[in-house]
């Protein structure tokens, strides 16, 4: 149970893109993390970090241009054939979008049924397809008689349901979730979390669980990694990370996300200027350039991770981290 | 029926402009023309705002809250009517209802006395002129001023807003601004006239965390500085708590509640405010189960008769299902449009229903 599901090592990938020169758009930057089974790890950071390449290169949609990804013990970019569709069959997504995901001229039925149409084997016939549809409809809440409907008859939680129905056709071991409830109004992504959370529950699924909004992280995982340009920058258990943040991007991050209590947060940390262009990125530390603890040594030397004292599993990437110099809650004039 | 009479809950902020509202909507009423027939997107709409001071209009997505807005700045769709209500706007020279004025005049109001900034920053703005010559356009069209000293007060405009470098980038076009940047263009054109009034219909919605947090900074600071009413239309229940002074909340096209943020956040007085409240995870452990409104909003072709939010209510009894309840005070500056408002309480549970 303890050990790793997934493990991706060092992951790079860079993209060419037009009008840049000979520099190419680095979205992966050394990419390292684990995850355990039935666990599930937050993936958050700004628009362009690269959370959506690396969620696509464990999808098997990008192949890494260096490192390593290992699932169960084996490489699935070495594998071919049969192999790879038994591999594939064990990773499923959620998508962001319930509208756009879900084919408008297909019945749910249909689209629940449809991986099982490459997946050969897993349903036997035509009653066995239809019994496992509608529990399958029963386990996301639905109910047998949204079997027939079509996708624009439901609404946006409805739709993301026949979307988590679909991931769960196949009984994979890990659902990369990519924004599944940020299109979703607040009374009913709460509805979609709680689905998530007793799927969990009773099937053991890992998710890797991407999003923007930090509080709905900070709710369904147990980990949470910090990216920033490409890079992790902080990993480490999700309380840890949210109460003692390590990297002051994540302070800042913390800081800078609306609360309802918000007048009890001490100061909030207003970063200056804007994420910079991953295709000519800072050198040394991705974060200098809006760091306010940022030295010399930020420009010329990548930070390695620096390790928590008393967590062996919280890291941070950065030459000055905020734990290690005692307040862990230190602030910065604006 | 005028709403908001009574003792303002900030008595530091008080002095003599703040007393009278500067912008006074009663009564909002608009339909739309479907398909499937007329229906109410807007229903009786009453709200107040004050100079200084941020009145964030919170709802879900097609509670009404962008009509509502539209319907001020007078950008309704043409399939949309407004068939009732005023909204008076205390203008330089006198009170004038805007829903009821001629075309030409409220174009004179545009910018001078009333602004819009919308969510989308590359939409509103033209991608074929460059943002100088979008800047400078309402100095040109309202004060006459000619290309050169509009251009002048351009580059001052941005720089206000927090544009590095504005005199290099008057040439540039939208398309080469990141999207906070964008964001700031529009506040910059929204304010260039000093409005007394500026809607920002969800102005940080498309923006990072770190960028909407600069966004939210650089309003407060304008507001503060021209003495604005600012009008912040959200979903985002966090973001009212850390921006508004006051909130109404619209659920199915009326407001169901208004009052101080502190007050209607810390005790509120109807279900829905209640259920959304709970539905924040917010200090919710990793596996407890968050408390969801159970069922959605229900179908404007189709309000039931009776309070627009007994399919989802908890303390929904036989009057519910018969009587609208009125927006009716409830104590101090708050109201409520609910037959129960002191059987709200934090313990109430929304129950688990499912979609």
């Amino acid at each position: 149970m303890s050990e790793n599901l997934l493990e991706v090592r060092d992951v790079r990938k860079s993209f060419r893109v037009p009008h840049a020169g000979k520099n190419k758009l680095c979205a992966l930057d050394g990419i390292t993390l684990d995850l355990k089974r039935g666990e599930t790890l937050g993936l958050v950071g700004e628009s362009g970090c690269g959370k959506s390449t690396l969620a696509r290169t464990l999808m098997m949609l990008e192949r890494p241009d260096e490192g390593t990804v290992r699932f169960d013990g084996v490489d699935p970019f070495s594998l071919k054939g049969a192999d790879l569709l038994k591999f594939r069959r064990r990773v499923q997504m959620v998508f962001q979008d319930p509208y756009a995901s879900l084919n408008s001229r297909m019945s749910a039925a249909e689209i629940i049924a449809e991986p099982w149409r490459s997946h050969k084997g897993i349903v036997q016939n035509r009653q066995d397809r239809d019994m496992r549809v509608r529990g399958l409809l029963d386990l996301v809440g639905l109910g047998a008689k949204a079997a027939g409907k079509y996708p624009q008859e439901f609404s946006g939680g409805q739709r993301q349901r026949i979307g988590i129905a679909r991931a769960l056709a196949l009984n994979p071991d890990v659902i990369v979730c990519d924004e599944p409830v940020s299109a979703l109004d607040l009374s009913v992504q709460a509805q979609v979390l709680n689905l998530l959370n007793d799927l969990q529950e009773q099937l053991q699924i890992s998710y890797i669980f991407i999003s923007h909004d930090l509080s709905v992280v900070r709710h369904v995982a147990d980990r949470v990694a910090v990216m920033y340009l490409g890079r992790i920058i902080e990993n480490g258990p999700t309380e840890r990370v949210f109460e003692r943040s390590s990297h002051p991007y994540t302070a800042a991050l913390m800081s800078a996300a609306p609360t309802l209590d918000g007048a009890q947060r001490a100061q909030r940390i207003l970063l200056k200027g804007e994420v910079p262009s991953p295709i000519d990125p800072p050198s040394g530390c991705r974060f200098r350039t809006r760091c306010w603890k940022a030295t010399d040594v930020c420009a010329t030397t990548t930070p390695a991770a620096a390790v928590d004292p008393e967590f062996a599993d919280h890291t941070a990437l950065c030459h000055h981290p905020l734990l290690l110099e005692g307040s862990g809650r230190e602030t910065v004039p604006a | 029926m005028t709403a908001f009479v009574g003792h303002d809950a900030h008595p530091a902020d008080v002095d003599t402009h703040n007393a009278d509202p500067v912008l006074d909507v009663d009564g909002l009423t608009v339909e739309v023309r479907t398909i499937g027939g007329t229906l109410r997107a807007v229903t009786g709409v009453s709200f107040q705002a004050r100079r200084g001071e941020t009145l964030a209009l919170l709802g879900e997505s097609g509670c009404g809250k962008s009509m509502t807005a539209t319907a001020l700045v007078g950008l309704l769709d043409p399939v949309a009517d407004i068939v009732g209500g005023t909204a008076l706007l205390a203008g330089r020279q006198d009170r004038v209802d805007l829903l009821s004025m001629d075309r030409r005049k409220r174009r004179e109001m545009a910018g001078t006395e009333l602004a819009i900034v919308f969510q989308d920053a590359l939409t509103a703005l033209n991608p074929l002129y460059t943002v100088g010559t979008q800047l400078a356009e309402p100095f040109r069209i309202h004060q006459g001023l000619s290309a050169r000293k509009a251009k002048r007060k351009a580059v001052d405009l941005m720089a206000r807003v927090g544009i590095p470098q504005p005199e290099s980038r008057l040439n540039s076009y939208p398309h080469q601004f990141s999207g906070g940047m964008r964001q700031r263009l529009l506040i910059a054109m929204a304010v260039a006239l000093n409005p007394s009034v500026l809607i920002a219909d969800e102005p940080t919605t498309a923006l990072d965390v770190t960028v909407q947090a600069q966004i939210m900074a650089l309003l407060r600071d304008l507001r503060t500085e021209y003495r604005m009413a600012v009008v912040l239309i959200t979903h985002d229940l966090a973001l009212v708590a850390e921006e508004a002074d006051r909130v109404a909340i619209m659920y199915a096209g009326h407001i169901v509640e208004t009052g101080t943020v502190a007050e209607v956040f810390a005790h509120p007085k109807h279900p829905y405010t209640q259920g959304l409240l709970s539905s924040v995870p917010v200090n919710a452990r990793r596996g407890d189960a968050l408390t969801s409104i159970g069922g959605s909003p229900p179908d404007l072709h189709s309000i039931p008769q009776g309070c627009v939010y007994q399919a989802r209510c908890p303390l929904a009894a036989e009057v519910c299902r018969t009587t609208r309840p009125a927006l009716a005070p409830v104590g101090g500056d708050r109201k409520a449009a609910c037959h129960f408002p002191e059987e709200v309480s934090p313990r109430m549970r929304g129950e688990r229903t499912d979609v």
